[in-house]
This record gives structure tokens, sequence and C-alpha cells, in this order.
């Protein structure tokens, strides 16, 4: 599911952050559910927003507008936690809001320029134009898996 | 062919191999944990073969193939004995022990069925 | 229900059974050793033994056949009286058992062991009883002996057409009348010769006398069969195996080919022409008889998947979750606490109480395999250092959760070896003091007021106080002008720090402290005590919770987050009033506690909620008791409940967050965190000066 280069259309789902539009691999989305309070962890680092309960399971958040380093934006109601599954861990990524579901074929994706500048923190893999609007594929391995710096 | 067979062994592994052998040829497996057991299962059922453990605790194999011949309605009940050792100085104490036949373990689920049939068939 | 692999299936039962054996066998020794001189005990020990190698034969594991049958051969010299049990015979009977367990997992997991070992143990327990069983004798006997009835078939059959005539034989059968006294029977023989192939039979009846000299249970018929087939004589002769010497009997290879103008086709009953399929393969493909229930009335005991159990348990902790909730809104919808929806739910309330307590139960196991480990570790580590030590084991059908028993393994592990290394004193020095030469290690469990208390303890020379005292110095741990009362030497034995390998473990020079066991035993939600005498010896006493599951809990607040603490080691609360406080320095407050000075920690401000709090005057703060019996005031704002609370594991992969020991979902479905206070104060000093302030709770 994380490669992008087979035949079949590639399905994301869109979403905003500040002024722009992302999109994440919608075989990873597990469920979309509105902000709820989080309980904050301790001495976390600012993005992540804390835990919340998901019917039972404790589901850490983070802000992905913080964890790619965007301005902080204050919160509105359309604010929507979309639950990823990544290696078996389940996590909450808080977003503006969620604008729809897209079908690709997956030559309409190319990846970024530059991207072998940023190494392994790219979190950007691919990118797809869609009437004019840039849109970002993100990298699920580069921003659920802290690396040693951050997570310290 | 539906024949009704009772399994005495200690161990629970054997108990499930030889159900695991003999149901789906179409056997009826019942099984009991030691001679005691055995005499005491063999009182609700009436088995076409009994197959059986020599060293079980609480009763062993001999005792319980004594205790089976004692009871007339099984003086010639096809009586089975499991043993590890093919030595023949055993067959020959299962044998005056009143035992029909024997299994050296391991067995293979079509030895074991065919030896049940020489025996019930 | 189907299931996909029976033999799998069989195969993971047989290694619980072994497990049941090797408790059994452990058992038997272990009353052995203690005198006990029956017959039984060894029949035991020999069953054991002999079932794991008829299981082992079954799956076809070869090592663990080869070995259980060695053992199990001088077991049985034993147990037909033509060897006598000493202590030296008893002491290789352990070994082999401890190898044969080895064996056994290792089996299980897929691990190798090289024979050797087993082997080096065989060897020196043939040479402790003299005349060992010559490993090339003992070959035959275990081999996979092929029954009488075996079909050797030749799979590769030649083309039909190439079919030379089919043999023929001639059988002549005459039963004798004890035959038929053991069960067997002329008919089903018959059957079975024609299972072969083709039968011509004839009975001859000339024998039998007019009906009125009959003498019952004699046998008077005899038969003559012409059998053809392609099967060997062998075959033929097998299906006689359990009659002969009992019956007359003549099997004829015809030479001729007499039968050709009556052609047989090649033997097609269902048995003879499957290729003969090992236990692997699916020849017990579940078609399933209905059957599968068994009058097995003797025994109550159901098997159950782990994982069913763990979900039962989760289901269970959400059943609690959501009574509170319900319980929750229902007092906010305002109902009179004596209408009949708040009395319903009292009832639901201890419902769930006594279910959650019954699904816990499920997980109880006893620490009888656990303690039988420790035996085994004593045993090895009295034979590296050469002492002569006896463990003595009480209360080990105590039960205690399954994951407990399990995370209990290492902790004790060390505490057994530290015990035979440094409690018990060198043999030449015991029986110098008067004391007798065996040392003795004492493991006891038991259940004490909803806890689980197991102790560790030797009849050695206690704890070296001065000698604790210096090295403490000698590593800074504490001043070197420091007066410690006597608990308080003993409890620097679980600093960090103070137990490596050239101090206290240079005997076994492992290095790893007893901090390293007080961290395993907190993170059971437990704690460790040690009390010591000197010249009598050493007790450790450990003290756990019936289950991970739940928690006895304080919950708190602090900076507007509702927080647990583990009740446990809560020891009171305390109001702060300007009486009781003393800044001693900026950032340490001090509470005078009765006598004592008690350190001060925000916890709001530890947690990184708030900022550190200009008074504490008018305040609330927890005494925490640290395992080593100092104690530490927790600051908090308010205290709201004392309840159990449903742990829930935080997934650390993303964040581990200092001093929070798991969560837990509260009335509201709002998650609270659970605090680990120890952790919080620990970190509390961290730099600069982490240990100085340590020391200074601590003395």
């Amino acid at each position: 599911m994380e490669d992008l280069q087979t035949s079949h259309p590639v399905e994301l789902l869109t979403f905003e952050l500040g002024e722009h539009e992302y999109a994440l691999d919608i075989m990873c989305v597990r469920e979309i559910r509105g902000w709820a309070k989080a309980t904050p962890l301790p001495h976390a680092p600012s993005f992540m927003r804390g835990v919340i309960n998901l019917r039972g399971a404790v589901l850490p958040v983070m802000d992905l507008g913080e964890r790619l380093g965007l301005p902080t934006r204050p919160h509105c109601d359309r604010n929507v936690i979309i639950v990823v599954s990544f290696e078996e861990t389940m996590t909450g990524l808080l977003v503006d809001a969620v604008s729809d579901i897209i079908a690709l074929p997956p030559d309409a994706l190319q990846p970024p320029p530059d991207a072998a500048n940023y190494g392994a923190q790219t979190v950007v893999k691919a990118l797809t134009l869609i009437e004019d609007r840039m849109i970002r594929v993100l990298d699920l391995n580069n921003i659920v898996v802290l690396s040693q710096g951050e997570a310290a | 062919m539906n024949l009704e067979v009772l399994a005495v062994d200690d161990s629970r592994t054997m108990r499930d191999m030889i159900r695991l052998a003999l149901e789906p040829a179409g056997f009826r497996v019942h099984t009991a944990d030691d001679g005691v057991h055995g005499t005491e299962v063999l009182a609700n059922i009436a088995p076409d073969v009994i197959i059986t453990d020599i060293n079980m605790p609480r009763m062993d194999g001999f005792g319980f193939i004594d205790a089976v011949r004692d009871q007339t309605g099984h003086r010639t009940t096809p009586i089975l004995v499991l043993t590890t050792e093919a030595a023949p100085e055993l067959k020959m104490r299962a044998r005056a022990a009143g035992a029909t036949g024997w299994i050296v373990k391991p067995f293979d689920p079509s030895k074991l069925v065919k030896a049940l049939q020489m025996v019930a068939g | 229900m189907t299931t996909p692999d029976p033999m799998a299936e069989i195969r993971a039962s047989f290694f619980v059974e072994c497990d049941e054996l090797l408790e059994a066998m452990q058992d038997g020794l272990q009353a052995l050793e203690d005198g006990t001189d029956d017959a039984e005990t060894i029949h035991v020990v020999f069953r054991a033994v002999h079932s794991i190698k008829g299981g082992a034969g079954a799956f076809g594991l070869e090592a663990l056949v080869r070995f259980s049958h060695h053992y199990e051969s001088v077991l049985d010299r034993v147990r037909s009286g033509e060897l006598a049990v000493d202590i030296d015979l008893l002491k290789h009977f352990f070994r082999a058992a401890d190898h044969l367990s080895d064996l056994v997992r290792a089996n299980r997991d897929g691990t190798e062991i090289p024979s050797s070992a087993g082997d080096a143990i065989l060897a020196e327990m043939d040479a402790h009883i003299g005349a060992g069983v010559p490993p090339d004798e003992v070959e035959p006997e275990i081999e996979f002996q092929p029954l009488g009835l075996a079909l050797d078939l030749d799979l590769d059959l030649p083309a039909l057409d190439d079919l030379p005539p089919a043999p023929q034989f001639k059988i002549c059968f005459a039963p004798d009348a004890e035959m038929f006294e053991t069960g067997n029977d002329v008919f089903p023989i018959l059957r079975s010769l024609a299972a072969l192939g083709t039968c011509d039979i004839q009975c001859d009846t000339a024998r039998v006398p007019a009906l009125s000299d009959i003498v019952p249970e004699t046998s008077y018929l005899s038969w003559t069969i012409l059998l053809t087939s392609e099967v060997d004589e062998a075959e033929v002769a097998s299906v006689f195996e359990f009659v002969e010497g009992l019956c007359k009997l003549s099997i004829e290879r015809l030479a001729g080919s007499d039968t050709t103008d009556n052609p047989t086709p090649p033997p097609v009953s269902d048995q003879v022409s499957e290729p003969l399929p090992e236990p692997e393969t699916d020849s017990a493909e579940p078609e399933q008889a209905p059957q599968r229930a068994t009058p097995a009335a003797a025994r109550s005991v159901v098997r159950v998947d782990l994982d069913r159990i763990e979900r039962l348990v989760n289901l269970v902790g959400e059943l609690v979750i959501n009574q509170a909730m319900l319980a929750q809104s229902l007092q906010g919808a305002g109902l009179s606490p004596h209408s009949d929806a708040m009395n319903g739910l009292e009832e639901f309330q201890r419902l769930t109480r006594d279910i959650q307590d019954s699904v816990m139960m499920i997980r109880a196991q006893p620490v009888k395999p656990l303690f039988q480990r420790m035996s085994r570790i004593v045993r090895e580590a009295s034979a590296a250092v050469n002492k002569d030590v006896r463990l003595i084991t009480d209360g080990d059908a105590t039960e205690v959760d399954k994951t407990v028993i399990e995370r209990l393994a290492d902790p004790l592990t060390h505490m057994i070896r530290n015990a035979v290394d440094h409690g018990l004193e060198p043999t030449h020095e015991r029986v110098a003091n008067g004391k007798d030469a065996q040392g003795r290690v004492t493991l006891s469990a038991a259940h004490r007021s909803g806890r689980v208390i197991i102790e560790v303890s030797d009849d050695g020379g206690g704890i070296n106080r001065p000698r604790v005292l210096q090295i403490a110095m000698d590593k800074g741990l504490i001043p070197t002008d420091a007066t410690l009362s006597d608990s308080e030497i003993d409890n620097l034995l679980f600093l960090p720090g103070f137990s490596t390998a050239d101090t206290v473990s240079d005997l076994s020079g492992r290095g790893v402290g007893m901090d390293v066991v007080r961290t395993a035993i907190q993170s059971l939600g437990g704690r460790i005590s040690i009390t010591s005498t000197p010249g009598l010896g050493t007790n450790f006493s450990i003290s756990l919770p019936l289950t991970l599951a739940v928690l006895d809990g304080m919950v708190i607040e602090v900076a507007d987050e509702t927080l647990v603490l583990p009740l446990n080691v809560v020891a009171e609360t305390v109001t702060l009033s300007a009486e009781t406080l003393d800044a001693i320095q900026p950032g340490l407050d001090v509470v005078r506690v009765r006598d004592g000075l008690v350190p001060l920690f925000d916890l709001g401000y530890l947690l990184g909620y708030r900022a550190r709090k200009d008074s504490y005057v008018d305040g609330v703060a927890l005494l925490i008791t640290h395992d080593d019996g100092s104690l530490g005031a927790l600051v908090v704002d308010e205290i709201q409940d004392q309840r159990q609370v449903v742990i829930k594991g935080l997934d650390d992969t993303l964040y581990r967050a200092p001093g929070i020991a798991a969560a837990t979902i509260l009335g509201d479905g709002q998650i609270a965190l659970i605090v680990d206070p120890s952790d919080i104060i620990a970190r509390a000093g961290e730099p600069p000066h982490a240990k100085s302030q340590k020391i200074r709770m601590e003395s």
C-alpha cells in the first residue's frame, strides 16, 4: 500500500493544514473523528497533543501542522482527528479539516523535487496537481516515527 | 464401519493422537485417563474394541486388562495394548494378561486402523 | 468447529502436557530428595519421562526420544529395585531432568541444543551407576518399529499390462481354543486377508462333532484360504501376528499361475492403496465425527487460549468503565439515591466487580512452576560456588496472575542466586560457626490482605553492614560522615550503582544489582523490603498486587488535569500549613511530619503542567512511601476519590512520558494518566545534583 508505483489507482484522503492541502494514502486511514479534549502527556514535544479515548483504547494524538513545522493555528469546529495505522501502531493526526477522497492513476503522482537533499526526514513523498491545487502526499513513516533527536 | 473404541492412556497427547487417527476413519472414540477411569467409562459404554497404554497411574494397563476380562461382558472384547517397546517378552506378557494384540508407539494412523480391523473387523 | 491443522494443535497440546509432566517429574524427584521412599514416587517420575518419550516419538523428535529413553531406562532400573536411589544418583536425576526440560523447550521453540550436553549428563549418570547401557544397544529399540502389519507397498507399481500373474498364497489356519481367550476372532482375520486381495475361503467342518458332543469354547473349525494378492508373504503373515502361537498356521506361496484365467485386479481396498500417511499429513482432514465430547467425567478442566482470556479481561474492563460512566450520568441527571434506578445501578456495580474478580482469577496460576525453576537455579548456583544448599519452598499453590508470574522469573532468579552466592557463608565458615554445613534458602508465597507476598530468605551470615557502609561511602553514594540506621544500611543494597561486578557480585561477576530487581518489582506494582539479622540470615519480602489489570488508585487533580496515583505507595495525606512548611533553599521545601522533615515535590510542576507555586500553604500533599521506607511529599491541587481503575497500557512507540506508568479511562470517558510517584520524584532531582538529593531524602 505504500508503493505508489503500482498500476492500480491510488486513493488518497485529502485534508487542509493552514493554507495548504495534504493527502494520505487511504489504506492507512482507519477512521476520522471529531476533536475531543486530549489528556496532555508530561514533557511531551509540543506537537504531541496527548492521548484520547478511542473506544476504550488509549490513542496518542499529534498536531500534524505543528509536526510539519507550520505556524500554529487557532482551533475551530472543523478540526478533526484522522486515525492512522502504521506498522500496527495507531496514531491520531489532528488536522484543520478533511476535504475529499480522490482516486488517481499512479503516474499522476510525482516525487517532490530535491527529495534527496532532505534525506530520510522528507515528510512529503509525492506531489500531485488537482485543478491547479498542489497536493502534498505525506509519508507516514517519517511522521509517526520520531527520529532519535525528536524522541528525546 | 462404525466401530466404537475405548482408548485408555494417561497421556493427553496420545489420547488426542488416537482420536485424530480414528475419528476420520469413522470410529467413535471414547477416552479414559488411566485404568481406574477406564473401568468407570467402560461401565457406561459397550466398545467394540479397547486400546490401552501400559504405564499409567492408579491402575496400569495389565491391571486394566485383568479388570476388563473379569467382566463377563468383556471376556472376548478385543484389547490392543499400546507399547513403546517391540520386545517379544512384552508382547507375551500382554497376551498372557489377556490382550488381543499390540500396537507399537509411535504408530501412524493407518497402522492403528489396520490393527483395529484385524481384531474387530 | 474445524481447526486448520489438528496435528499442530495436538503438537501444541503435547508441549503443554510436557510442562505438566516435567512438573510432576520435578515434584517426584523433590519428594525422593526429601526422603519419600514409596514405590509410587519413582513410578511417577518414570511415567512422566515415559510419556514425554511417547509423545516425542509421535512427532519424530528424535533427540528428545533418545534422551528420555536413556533416562527412562535408568529410572526403570530403580523402579524395578535393581538400583537404589541415593543423594548422588538423585543429583544426576535432577541434572537429567533439567536437561530434559531444556530439550522439551528447545523442541517447542524450534531451537537447537547440542546433543553433547545431554550425552555428557547421561555418560556421567551411567558412570555413576556403573555399567551403563551402551548407546548402541539402545538404538534398535527406540527406532520406529514398523509394526508387523506395516504395508511396505511398492508405490512404483509397474504398468498394469506388464504385470506378471499375481502370486497366490495357500493359507491353512486352525485356531486353538486359547486364541479366543485373548479376544481374537477368526472373522476379522479373514476380513483383513480379504482386504489384501482376492480370497477363496474354504471352511473345514469335518472335526465338528455331533451337537451333543460339542464342548463349548473348543475350536473345531479350520480354514483353507487361497489368496491372490500382490503383497509379499510377510505381509500375509502379519495378518496373523496377534494369533501367532495360538493357532496352527501355514502360509505357502504357490508357484503356479493357475489363476491367470481369472485375472485379479491389483488390490484396491482403501487401507491398502492409500500411500501410508505419516502423522504430519492431512490424513485426518476433519470430516469430524459429531461426538467430540468424551465421557471424561473424572476431570473437568478446560484449556482455553490465552488470547480469549485477554479479550474477556479487556471486555470486562470496558464493562467496568461503562458502568462507571452510566453511574455518573445517572447521578448527573439528578436521580434520587433511593430511586429504583440507583438501587439497580448499585446492584449492577456489585455484579460488575464480581465478574471482574472472577475473570481475573481465570488468569491466576499457582507459582509452583516458577518455584520449580528456582530449585534448578539453586542447584546450578550452588554447584558453581561449591556450596551445599537446600531450597525449601512453601505455599507453591498460591495463585498469582500469569503475567506477574512470568515477570517475576528474572528478579527471583537474581535474588536466589544472590542468596546462594552472597547470603550463605562458605561451608567451612558455617561449620566453624556451629551451623549446619548445608545452607538453606527458603522461598515462600502467600496471600495477605489482597496482595501476594513472596519471600526469599537464607540462613546465612546476614548483611555485613560495616562493609556495605564502606562500599557506599567509597562509591560516593553517601557522605563519608553519614550515620545510618541498620535498616537504612540494608536498603543501600537497592541503590543504583551500589552493587557492581567488583564488589557484591564478585563471586559470579554478573554486575547486576538489587536496584534492577527493585525496578522490576516496582514495574509490577510491587514493593520489596529487606530485613537481616547478623549471623542468622537475610530476608527479602516482595509484595505484589494480585493482578496487573486493575489498580487501587487515588484520583487527584493537578493543574486542571485528573491523574491517578497507585494507592499502595500513598502512606497518608497531609494538609500543608505555614507551621509545618519550611523552605530550605529555592526550589527545596520540606514539610514537618511528626518528628521528620519530608521533602516536598510539586506534582504539577514536575509534570510540566504549570510553574512552581509560590506558596504551598493550605495545599494538600500525599506522603509517598519509597521502597526503602523513606518518604516524599507530593503536592497536589485536590484529592477527588479512591477507586479501582482498569489499567490501560500506553503505546510508547511515539513518545514515552517520564514518570507516567500507564493510563486509565475515567467515568466521564476521559483518559487519566497513572503516575509513578517514585519515578517522578527520582527525576525531580535530575541534573545537576541527582545523587545528593536522593541520599538526603533517604537519610
